[in-house]
């Protein structure tokens, strides 16, 4: 298989279709594929793409299938990603809505034990993730305090300060005005 | 105003205000769709249950299934779709690439730079958000075995190279067995 597109196309099909419960489900089937098996990114770089995707309006998981895509093979490389995200979901649910009423599924005995096993699989997926990337972003004893007051305050769902975006915002701010000062006191240090 | 009109004006709201992804989404397409009365409450309700148990994004889900309900054919489903992933691609594609384009520019820097432990909190809140009974079950028994595969699937990903979906499909069979 030497077509990058293709590449691509199937392993977001992969992706997708094994994505249950969201984006962050994703993430380390997403980390297992593209940054250990084909190595198409680094896993600091994975970071910052993921705070593009979900800085976005819209759907987390076709997002950072377009920000991938967009990253290694520009607009095409983003269409061949985020179609393969759909594509499995698009057939299923179809299949299901044009055959099946929804009781069907919805009452399946069989169905209903496989994914009593699979809701606390998926949880599982995402914290193993949590270590990977704070491990990649180089978190230490003293910076643990920003996604540790991120996760529990979102967690809290108190009006306001449970919305993700304050974060991305906050972080963004936060990060340049901190950047600005240690480029100034290097080179303060420098000229003394 | 013909319904696929009304479908179109539906889900590229959706698409364009959905924030957060996946269950953020849920409250402003219950509000399209029910409103609309192209499918009733307990109708939503089943979709949900149906979107847990396929693969995939509920944002997406909903729009296949309520495109093809509201019109009766494929197309319906296909429109809605496309409309509901449409802004959010384009939006994304552009920030994608603008951030490409001035990655060296100090702004951008020193917010990623900033941005990368908010990520890491961002991952680490929808795990415990979704450590909750509609995942891990409200008996104790049921609590007691959710917690053990997800220990055990934890241990997996995190210590073993087998793969993720691996682990999904072990851990479906395991469901199967087990309850």
């Amino acid at each position: 298989m030497n077509n990058i597109y293709l590449q691509l196309w199937l392993t977001f099909m992969k992706i997708g279709a094994f994505t249950f419960g969201g984006g962050w489900a994703m993430i380390s089937i997403i980390e297992r594929e593209i940054v250990d098996r084909h190595k198409w990114i680094e896993r600091n770089e994975f970071l910052d793409l993921l705070a593009i995707a979900q800085a976005m309006p819209g759907i987390l998981a076709v997002n950072i299938s377009v920000v991938v895509g967009d990253r290694l093979k520009g607009v095409k490389g983003s269409i061949a990603a985020a179609i393969g995200t759909i594509l499995p979901s698009f057939v299923i649910i179809l299949a299901i809505a044009i055959f099946l009423t929804p009781d069907t599924i919805k009452n399946n005995e069989v169905l209903s034990r496989i994914f009593k096993g699979i809701r606390p699989a998926v949880v599982a997926l995402i914290i193993a993730p949590v270590i990977t990337t704070a491990r990649a972003a180089k978190i230490n004893w003293k910076t643990i305090i920003i996604p540790v007051a991120v996760a529990l305050l979102i967690y809290s769902k108190l009006p306001f300060v449970s919305n993700p975006i304050l974060y991305i915002v906050l972080g963004a701010v936060g990060g340049y005005i901190y950047y600005t000062r240690s480029i100034l006191k290097n080179r303060k240090e420098g000229k003394a | 105003m013909s319904i696929y009109l009304r479908l179109i004006w539906a889900y590229l709201k959706i698409g364009l205000f959905g924030f957060g992804g996946g269950y953020a989404m849920l409250s402003l397409v219950q509000s399209e769709v029910v409103k609309n009365g192209w499918i009733s409450n307990q109708m939503f309700t089943d979709i949900v249950a149906i979107s847990q148990m396929t693969p995939g994004p509920i944002g997406i889900n909903s729009a296949t299934y309520i495109g093809y309900v509201s019109t009766g054919n494929v197309w319906g489903s296909l429109i809605a779709t496309f409309v509901v992933v449409l802004p959010p691609y384009l939006l994304t594609l552009l920030a994608s690439h603008y951030i490409t384009n001035h990655q060296d520019n100090a702004i951008i820097k020193g917010a990623f730079m900033g941005l990368r432990p908010v990520v890491v909190g961002l991952i680490a809140s929808a795990a415990l958000l979704l450590m909750n009974q509609d995942n891990f079950g409200s008996a104790t028994t049921h609590q007691v075995i959710s917690i053990i595969i997800c220990i055990a699937s934890f241990c997996v990903v995190f210590f073993t190279k087998i793969h993720p979906i691996m682990v999904i499909i072990l851990a479906g069979i395991a469901g199967y067995f087990i309850f």
